[in-house]
């Protein structure tokens, strides 16, 4: 995963001692936790787009989650912490907005940890979320498949709340083992 | 081609209404009805200070092209008066009761949705790249609101008469959401920005859609209130200003 991942900096022709250097990146940043959701790294999560090193500067890119979501300045403080600790040297941490952020991007091994965790994993995307709106899908009362409780496994779930304890999931509670647990929503 | 000094007024726009109705939702913490609601209003109110923010940065990298020097995004939140505050009516009407926040938060998202929807096209790489990102929420906060309309509407006998009269009482705001002035024009014309008019008859079709699912009728009201994108505002927003601006106006330079 993690030279998939690398496969998206710009690397020109790199020589086999660039290569190791940011693979030594990239386990650095793997190793830190997302705030909120502790089983999950930041690369896990998908936010990490980018390391490259211009001259003697490392630099990594990132896209925020949410725009508002209020972990997203610690991260950005964790990972100089966790770059400076390494022993990178200098380094600059760029912020990318497009193309926006989407669970897509949390990788499968992740979302298996996550469901571990018991939170509902946001699988793959099955409604596009920038379309145009249409009147009819407004009022739906069938809003999708429906999301497995990570307990117990049961489909017989339901939507408590859209919002839950930070804006990437939702409240949710299985009917069957009578267990609240979070969605991490599709995004 | 439009002026620096056009563009910054144009995303300034876009910034004051986000703020706006982010500090309005904000209003609502510890006060919901529900936990579930204290949490969902404070999280679409987050999502919108979040663009707010990302329009303020935009807004002050624009200004610095022909002041020299941009304003920071908490100089613009902060420290401008409620006449230099460009957004519309709509998003400063006080919260009232749920069904008055819902409605005007309805109203807002649909019309919001669109014009992401249509920004998302703009010639200026950063304003489409931040719509883009911001559509993707804004998807959340229609589907939720319009759910509430719909629940108050074709709820108990007193929900729905609440909802009807929060409808009816914002309905005079609404219209200038689709107003195009010089600046939308220019910027328009251009393609960067959004043709306001060109929204009114998806918005409405949507809206009717909704209102009809949830018992209501649409408001037969043709007058229109304006003003708010030209810094002419109703008396709540200089009410709301005082207390979101209070803190770093008396204590200029305070930090967390």
């Amino acid at each position: 995963m993690v030279a998939a991942l690398a496969s998206g900096s710009r690397l020109v022709s790199p020589s086999a001692g660039t290569m190791q250097r940011d693979a030594a990146v990239w386990r650095t940043l793997a190793r830190v936790p997302d705030p909120e959701i502790p089983v999950l790294s930041i690369v896990d999560l998908g936010i990490v787009r980018g390391v490259e090193w211009q001259g003697d500067e490392l630099v990594v890119t990132v896209t925020p989650t949410y725009s508002g979501c209020p972990a997203t300045e610690l991260i950005m403080s964790d990972i100089g912490r966790a770059l400076a600790s390494a022993g990178f040297g200098r380094h600059r941490l760029e912020i990318r907005l497009s193309p926006a952020w989407t669970t897509d991007w949390i990788a499968a091994d992740a979302q298996a940890r996550l469901a571990d965790y018991g939170i509902a994993p946001p699988g793959a995307k099955t409604a596009a979320t920038t379309r145009p709106i249409d009147a009819t899908a407004l009022f739906r009362r069938d809003k999708g498949p429906s999301v497995p409780c990570p307990r117990c496994g049961s489909s017989h779930t339901r939507e408590l709340s859209r919002f839950g304890s930070t804006p990437c999931k939702a409240q949710y509670r299985c009917d069957t083992c009578l267990e609240p647990f979070d969605y991490f929503k599709p995004h | 081609m439009a002026s620096d000094r056009i563009l910054f007024d144009y995303l300034l726009r876009l910034a004051d209404s986000d703020l706006v109705l982010a500090q309005r939702l904000g209003e609502w913490v510890g006060h919901g009805p529900a936990l579930e609601e204290d949490i969902a209003l404070t999280n679409i109110g987050l999502d919108l200070l979040g663009q707010a923010r990302l329009w303020f940065a935009h807004a002050g990298e624009v200004e610095a092209r022909f002041t020299g020097t941009g304003r920071s995004e908490d100089a613009l939140a902060f420290s401008r008066d409620s006449g230099e505050f460009r957004n519309l009516l709509l998003v400063e009407q006080p919260n009232g009761s749920y069904a008055d926040t819902m409605a005007r938060q309805f109203c807002f998202d649909v019309w919001h949705g669109l014009l992401l929807a249509g920004l998302a096209g703009s010639r200026d790489a950063r304003i489409a790249e931040i719509a883009a990102k911001a559509q993707k929420e804004v998807a959340y906060h229609v589907e939720r609101s319009a759910d509430w309309v719909i629940r108050l509407g074709d709820g108990t006998v007193e929900s729905h008469a609440r909802m009807q009269a929060a409808i009816d009482d914002l309905w005079m705001y609404t219209g200038e959401m689709f107003e195009m002035d010089d600046t939308d024009r220019a910027l328009a014309d251009e393609q960067i920005g959004c043709d306001l008019s060109a929204l009114a008859q998806p918005w409405r079709d949507a809206v009717d859609a909704v209102l009809t699912e949830a018992t209501l009728s649409v408001p037969k009201t043709a007058f229109m209130q304006r003003g708010g994108r030209r810094g002419a505002h109703t008396e709540h927003l200089g009410h709301m200003l005082a207390t979101m601006q209070w803190l770093p106006r008396s204590h200029p330079g305070a930090v967390w």
